[in-house]
């Protein structure tokens, strides 16, 4: 299940995308109507409306899953583009592997700030 | 309405000629025809050969749409050269070139070899669990209208190879199976006679399988047959998820018959002739 494997998780994470950037559009987008998880004022990229969603965990979560998702389906698309150069074997396993760390030091680093935000949140929350 | 066999329109058919032995790249040559309606740019290319110039080569054999011999791109879309008419696809010019997507033989006349390798190993046959079967058959295999429907379209594919000059993914990517073969493949996959499913995925599943198809659907618009590779090809990515998924149906080898069965035969259809080995 080499290449049909590959393509169900990068079908799943399309999926998964489709989910989150709709969620980032109602709550970026229109929360000036709707007040979607940004309470205060009617701009939803406020440091107040940010530390606000930062306190909850499930943002937490839906940031690193976006991230995750976001990155596999790019780079593996991007992959699947290059590939079609019909390159010399040791070539597409050398950018198989530079892509992997490429996407696993940016999905560590994406978290990190993730952890820090919510951190910094509760901290602030805290008083 | 013209007369039949009256020439009724001048067409200039721009051929692109190349013998590998003697040409460094393709070039153009082009011929000035009289064309009568009805007349194919099989019957065009004809008439070069017989009065303008007999050097021209290019294959053909049944004339009538079944062989797939004739497959070329004209006018920029791949076709069989037998069944399009000059006059549906040109007013006053024609250009006619050998099938992309493989190598020139010489002038019109692709090879066609990478794709039967291709074709070859989607091992496009009945397999069964049990080997013998195949040779020696136990009885007659009962299938159902509805069983047989299921892949019926994709058994009409005369191997021309004009889904496979059509496919832009086979464009950029060689390694690809292509259009032809996965298709193949799915109409012995849906096929309730063949144990052969899981021995195909090893091959179907590959990176240059079905899962490297774009779904541009240009084999759909170009098969002379009206066959579907595109479904084909999306029924077998289904397949090969809900495999991967362990979701995958069951499909259970259909019914042996050791005879006859209960029906009546009907008047006008002769009986079987007697066994003679």
């Amino acid at each position: 299940m080499g290449g049909t494997r590959s393509w169900t998780w990068h079908m799943a994470a399309a999926v998964v995308l489709l989910f989150v950037l709709g969620m980032h559009m109602l709550i970026m987008h229109m929360a000036g109507t709707g007040h979607w998880f940004a309470p205060y004022g009617t701009e939803p990229s406020s440091m107040r409306n940010s530390l606000f969603r930062d306190e909850n965990p499930f943002f937490i979560f839906a940031y690193i899953l976006l991230l995750g998702v976001a990155l596999y389906h790019g780079l593996y698309g991007f992959r699947t583009i290059v590939f079609e150069l019909t390159l010399k074997p040791a070539t597409e396993k050398a950018i198989t592997i530079a892509l992997a760390v490429i996407g696993l030091g940016l999905f560590g680093l994406g978290t990190w700030a993730a952890l820090v935000a919510h951190r910094i949140a509760l901290a602030g929350a805290g008083g | 309405m013209a007369e039949a066999g009256k020439a009724v329109r001048q067409i200039a058919f721009h051929v692109t000629r190349y013998n590998p032995e003697r040409d460094r790249v393709p070039f153009v040559t082009s011929y000035q025809v009289p064309v009568r309606q009805g007349m194919t740019v099989l019957d065009g290319l004809h008439y070069i050969k017989d009065n303008l110039d007999a050097t021209l080569a290019w294959r053909y054999s049944c004339r009538m749409g079944i062989c797939g011999s004739c497959g070329m791109l004209l006018n920029g879309r791949p076709a069989l050269a037998c069944n399009t008419q000059i006059l549906h696809i040109a007013n006053a010019n024609l250009t006619v070139k050998p099938l992309p997507n493989f190598p020139i033989i010489r002038d019109l006349v692709p090879d066609l070899q990478s794709m039967f390798d291709k074709h070859r190993i989607v091992e496009p046959y009945i397999l069964h669990a049990n080997e013998a079967e195949s040779d020696f058959w136990a009885g007659e295999f009962y299938q159902s209208t509805e069983q047989l429907k299921s892949y019926l379209q994709f058994s009409y594919c005369i191997l021309c190879g004009c889904c496979m000059a059509a496919c832009p993914t086979l464009a950029t990517d060689t390694r690809y199976l292509g259009p032809m073969p996965l298709a193949a493949a799915q109409r012995y996959d849906a096929d309730t006679r063949d144990e052969g499913r899981h021995a195909r995925n090893a091959v179907t599943d590959a990176q240059s399988g079905v899962s490297h198809c774009h779904y541009a659907g240009e084999c759909s618009r170009v098969c002379p047959k009206g066959v579907d590779p595109a479904k084909a090809l999306q029924l077998l990515k289904r397949s090969l998820v809900l495999d991967y998924l362990h979701l995958g149906r069951q499909t259970s080898p259909c019914k042996k018959l050791q005879g006859p069965g209960n029906g009546t035969r009907l008047p006008d259809i002769a009986a079987v002739p007697k066994k003679t080995a």
